[in-house]
């Protein structure tokens, strides 16, 4: 179970985070969404340790992990798929997904792993994780380091960015599939239906704070009920 | 050659270099040892000053070791190596020079590579260069490659220079027929207070003629290095000239690059990238679990394979 507890994050005087608590389960898979600016990218990196709060508390199975960094909490076992996948020079996908498992997996073990991204596997293992890659194919690579290592809390920021619907309809079966098997919590970024479709819970965020945590019909509901419009709001 | 020796010469060549099909060891300036066979003939030229090799045409297959290694301190040792490559012959050519330098005397190595590749002839040249040794003398190489290609001819070249070299003064220099194809892949790891300068010139001769040419270097601590590269296309060709560095701390990488189209049809490239390990790419590994200073080790490692 992950708890963040009255987490706030500043920049350049504008408060990017407003004390934000939010107590995920373990094996649910939670999908955060909310307009541009709104904090989600923001929530997804302080969990990781990229960035930190400048005040609250992150609590993973009851130990306090806020002063932890990237690597103590990678292996205290969360992982994070950049929302634009990072590239390397001389270091192939194989290199990437030894690293990411820890092990010396072979060739076939690698290609496993690619498969379950929709990648046709031995044209990509001895590929560079570089730009002669589309941007589809960096996205699932970069799925594929996190789910390689199996992380008990997967975080995914915005899988959807930077990659044509084409490719992106194809990641949704990836998304299904982990939300079918994952016994970890998932915590995917999303602005789009399909993904929040498969939501056990979303999490609505909008100014830096957290809107509403709900089922899909519940938050749907709240995203897409009618607006008052001006001239109702004029009239009064 | 004693075990020391043996160690030196691992750090240029991976496997037994007499295990090749022919080889010529030089050791402080002298031929040691040396196999021919009959495709591929060694010529030691007159006072230990170097060697020709000859390939002769349509060799289908075969390799040549000539490794250099220096032991003395204050040995100055300039080689002139000159290879022939028949028509049609493919050839791999592995050679490169370690340096132990345990005294105050600086050692250093000059070695003039002449390469003559005649028509379809195909070359994968492989050098490598290291300085081992804890004395207070600099271990300095200056390796000096010409390379002349004949119609349809092909070569790569792929140059590695990863530590304890003091000094180098590296020059490169190709002229392309037409239908040729030149591929260099150099790689310079420097660290205290070293220096690397390295220079290419490719003309770009023949039409459909092509080269790429890539630099990889990491300058640590206050050593410093220096690109230069000048393209010139006279005809139909295509060029592509990339330099990419890492620095660390007081690093210096500095990149001159020049290219000369003097045909309508010459299509040349040049991009050149200098700065610190991305700090995304530090995030990437340890979020995958390595500590940074592993992920810094993992991305340079990488960047210089």
């Amino acid at each position: 179970m992950l708890e963040l507890k009255d987490i706030c994050f500043e920049r350049d005087n504008k408060k990017i985070l407003d004390h934000i608590n939010l107590v995920l389960d373990t094996s649910k898979f939670y999908v955060i969404t909310g307009p541009n600016g709104s904090g989600k990218s923001t929530l997804a990196k302080i969990i990781m340790g990229i960035e930190k709060p400048d005040s609250g508390k992150i609590i993973l199975n009851g130990e306090d992990i806020t002063d932890k960094t990237i690597d103590e909490r990678a292996k205290l076992g969360i992982g994070f798929a950049f929302q634009q996948p990072v590239q390397f020079k001389g270091i192939t996908v194989y290199d990437l997904l030894k690293l990411a498992t820890k092990k010396e997996i072979s060739k076939h073990e690698a290609c496993t792993i690619l498969s379950k991204v929709g990648l046709c596997a031995l044209e990509y293992v001895d590929r560079e994780v570089n730009k002669s890659l589309s941007g589809g194919e960096l996205k699932r690579i970069e799925i594929a380091s996190v789910m390689a290592r199996n992380p008990y809390i997967a975080i995914f920021d915005e899988p959807e960015a930077g990659i044509d619907l084409w490719s992106f309809q194809n990641l949704t079966e990836v998304f299904k599939e982990i939300q079918a098997s994952s016994s970890g919590t998932t915590i995917v970024i999303s602005h789009q239906e399909r993904i929040l479709n498969i939501a056990d819970e979303i999490i609505l965020m909008n100014s830096g704070t957290i809107q509403k945590v709900g089922e899909k019909e519940e938050i749907f509901d709240h995203i897409f009920k009618p607006k008052k419009c001006c001239k109702e709001v004029s009239a009064r | 050659m004693n075990q020391e020796d043996k160690e030196l010469l691992s750090e240029i060549i991976e496997d037994d270099p007499t295990k090749a099909d022919s080889y010529n060891i030089r050791k402080n300036g002298k031929g040691i040892d040396r196999k021919v066979n009959p495709n591929i003939d060694i010529v030691p030229k007159e006072e230990n000053s170097g060697i020709d090799i000859y390939v002769k045409e349509d060799t289908l297959f075969g390799t040549v070791n000539i490794p250099v290694i220096i032991t003395e301190s204050g040995l100055k040792d300039v080689v002139y190596n000159d290879f022939h490559i028949g028509k049609n012959a493919n050839i791999i050519i592995v050679a490169g020079c370690g340096i132990t330098n345990n005294g105050h005397k600086d050692a250093r190595h000059d070695g003039i590579h002449r390469f003559y590749l005649e028509e379809g002839a195909r070359v994968k040249y492989i050098e490598r260069h290291c300085g081992l040794g804890v004395g207070e003398g600099k271990k300095v190489l200056n390796p000096v490659t010409e390379i002349h290609m004949k119609k349809g001819s092909y070569m790569v070249m792929d140059t590695t220079q990863t530590k304890g070299v003091d000094d180098t003064n590296r020059i490169t220099k190709a002229s392309l027929d037409s239908d040729t194809t030149l591929v260099i892949t150099e790689k310079i790891l420097t660290s205290n207070d070293q220096v690397a300068k390295t220079e290419f010139e490719v003309e770009l001769n023949g039409e459909n003629a092509s080269t790429h040419v890539t630099s990889r270097s990491v300058a640590t601590d206050d050593s410093y290095q220096e690109f230069t590269s000048n393209i010139i296309g006279n005809t139909k060709c295509y060029a592509h000239v990339e330099c990419d560095a890492i620095i660390k701390e007081n690093g210096k990488v500095k990149a001159v690059p020049e290219i000369y189209a003097k045909n309508i049809d010459a299509n040349l490239i040049h991009e050149a990238a200098i700065g610190k390990i991305a700090g995304e790419q530090l995030l990437k590994l340890m979020s995958l679990g390595l500590s940074e200073k592993e992920a810094e080790e993992v991305i340079i490692n990488g960047f210089l394979k």
